[in-house]
């Protein structure tokens, strides 16, 4: 074991953390709007929009979040036509291929996360806001939202972080992040046990932060209290 | 710790030592993704330069070989893990990978290059057409200058872990906005696509993905040699040592560096080097 490298190694790897980070709030970003804008279109009667919704939520969640990625990089990149639209310019950057991606794919996991979330809200509440006469837009934003996310919080913490492992992957379209860099050291040292040691403890640190913000939130909204 | 637990330690370690050491079995790792030196058929078998050579050294050492098939950037940490025995991957003796692994005589050697797509603003730099790194002097200074200012700003593409990348770190060229990769396709898929200006790899990497793929991939500048870009390419061997293992190792470099000499004798390598670089490549 080759405790100097963790040490030296160590900088270079929380430089390249925020990379992973920025990666991850901008993909969680997109991705929540993109889930609620899916979970509504999923609650609508319209079968056209419920069908389009459903069939992007089960394409996103039925494929490999690496082959996503690989076929928005690497497979869009090879389209000739594309490389002369202004689409160009934003797919040329690997930074850019990867948050499309990871947004696509938490957008889906995110919109089943809040449709479930939206069914299990009793329709009483729904009706006693009515007979208040509250109208439907007010209870939806101010009733349905709320609760709907406070619901899903749980499951919607595990998204995160199965999201932050997730950004791992764009290193495979060569960002410099978390894992990017620490392939980077093992390609100079050939030391893979060491880095990825240390790697894999910000990781788990990260999903030590996230886990216990979320259960913090999970407290404080909390119906009992 | 008991005698049933220390019972079954001896047995495991007896098992390991046996099964890895004392088979006459050698496994020899390549990459399968850098032709023309190893690539693999389309159905999946490894083919190449290397794949070819390697059958005729196990031939000479009378060693029964398994070549098997390990990703680049884990080739080194692979062979100290033993799971194989020997590289031969299209590796450069490099003085850096000498601090960990050790390397037989070399048996090839081609030159690096630089390479851009037809009508970039690279083409047609001032460059003489070769430099030795190793031997320095005023053409040299002057061509990694001019190179300098073209690369200046310029997105370089090349594959993690490899001579290309560490003469890019080094900054004899400046600067450059250097990207990496798993393997070289991906280097040749963004060449294409244009998400690199310009990419740097083994000269005969890109000649032969333009072939086969019909891409207006050029080379530019000079081709590379010596320095950062090592002093050809050989056999991967971990470093002896005085338990049984390593004067197996010890032994199996001997082994390779003789048949080597026999190969290069018989005219082997050269003949297989004209087959698959299309250029006597061997040495």
């Amino acid at each position: 074991m080759d405790f100097d490298l963790m040490f030296t190694s160590l900088p270079k790897l929380l430089g390249a953390t925020l990379v992973t980070l920025k990666l991850l709030s901008a993909s969680l970003f997109f991705g929540l709007i993109v889930g609620l804008l899916f979970a509504i279109l999923r609650l609508k009667k319209n079968i056209f929009i419920n069908k389009f919704a459903y069939g992007y939520s089960y394409l996103f969640r039925g494929t490999p979040l690496l082959v996503q990625i690989f076929i928005i990089y690497f497979g869009l990149g090879q389209i000739e036509y594309l490389r002369s639209t202004f689409l160009w310019v934003i797919l040329k950057e690997p930074y850019w291929c990867a948050i499309i991606a990871f947004t696509l794919n938490t957008g889906a996991y995110t919109s089943e996360i809040l449709r479930s979330a939206f069914q299990t809200i009793k329709p009483g509440i729904v009706e006693a806001g009515k007979s208040l006469g509250i109208s439907n837009k007010i209870i939806f934003y101010k009733i349905q939202i709320p609760i709907a996310i406070r619901q899903s919080l749980p499951a919607y913490g595990n998204e995160i972080i199965l999201m932050m492992k997730g950004t791992s992957l764009a290193s495979t379209v060569t960002l410099m992040d978390l894992t990017g860099v620490a392939k980077y050291i093992i390609s100079t040292t050939f030391k893979p046990i060491e880095v990825f040691i240390v790697a894999g403890g910000i990781y788990l640190f990260m999903t030590f932060i996230i886990h216990n913000v979320i259960k913090f939130l999970e407290k404080k909204y909390s119906f009992n209290n | 710790m008991n005698i049933f637990k220390k019972t079954i330690l001896k047995v495991l370690v007896f098992l390991f030592v046996v099964g890895n050491a004392y088979a006459d079995k050698i496994k020899i790792g390549t990459e399968g993704a850098y032709p023309p030196w190893n690539s693999k058929d389309a159905a999946g078998n490894l083919i190449g330069f290397e794949v070819e050579l390697a059958q005729e050294l196990c031939a000479i050492m009378k060693h029964d070989c398994t070549i098997v098939e390990q990703d680049w950037d884990g080739m080194i940490p692979a062979l100290l893990m033993r799971k194989f025995d020997a590289i031969m991957a299209g590796m450069s003796i490099t003085a850096e990978r000498q601090k960990t692994i050790t390397f037989s005589q070399g048996y090839a050697d081609e030159v690096a290059s630089l390479a851009v797509m037809k009508g970039s603003n690279l083409e047609g730099i001032d460059t003489p057409e070769g430099i030795n790194l190793s031997l320095g002097g005023s053409d040299v200074k002057k061509a990694l200058k001019t190179l300098t200012g073209a690369l200046d700003g310029k997105t370089v593409c090349t594959q993690t872990g490899t001579i290309h990348q560490n003469f890019l770190d080094s900054g004899d060229v400046g600067n450059v906005n250097v990207r990496t990769y798993k393997t070289q396709d991906e280097v040749n898929l963004d060449l294409t696509s244009g998400r690199c200006d310009v990419a740097l790899a083994a000269a005969v990497a890109f000649t032969d993905y333009a072939d086969k793929s019909g891409k207006p991939v050029v080379l530019v500048g000079p081709t590379f040699s010596g320095g950062a870009f090592g002093n050809g390419v050989g056999v991967g061997i971990r470093q002896g040592g005085d338990d049984a293992i390593g004067k197996r190792d010890a032994k199996l470099l001997k082994d390779f560096n003789k048949a080597i000499n026999t190969a290069r004798k018989k005219g082997i390598i050269s003949k297989l080097a004209i087959k698959h670089f299309g250029f006597d490549a061997s040495m």
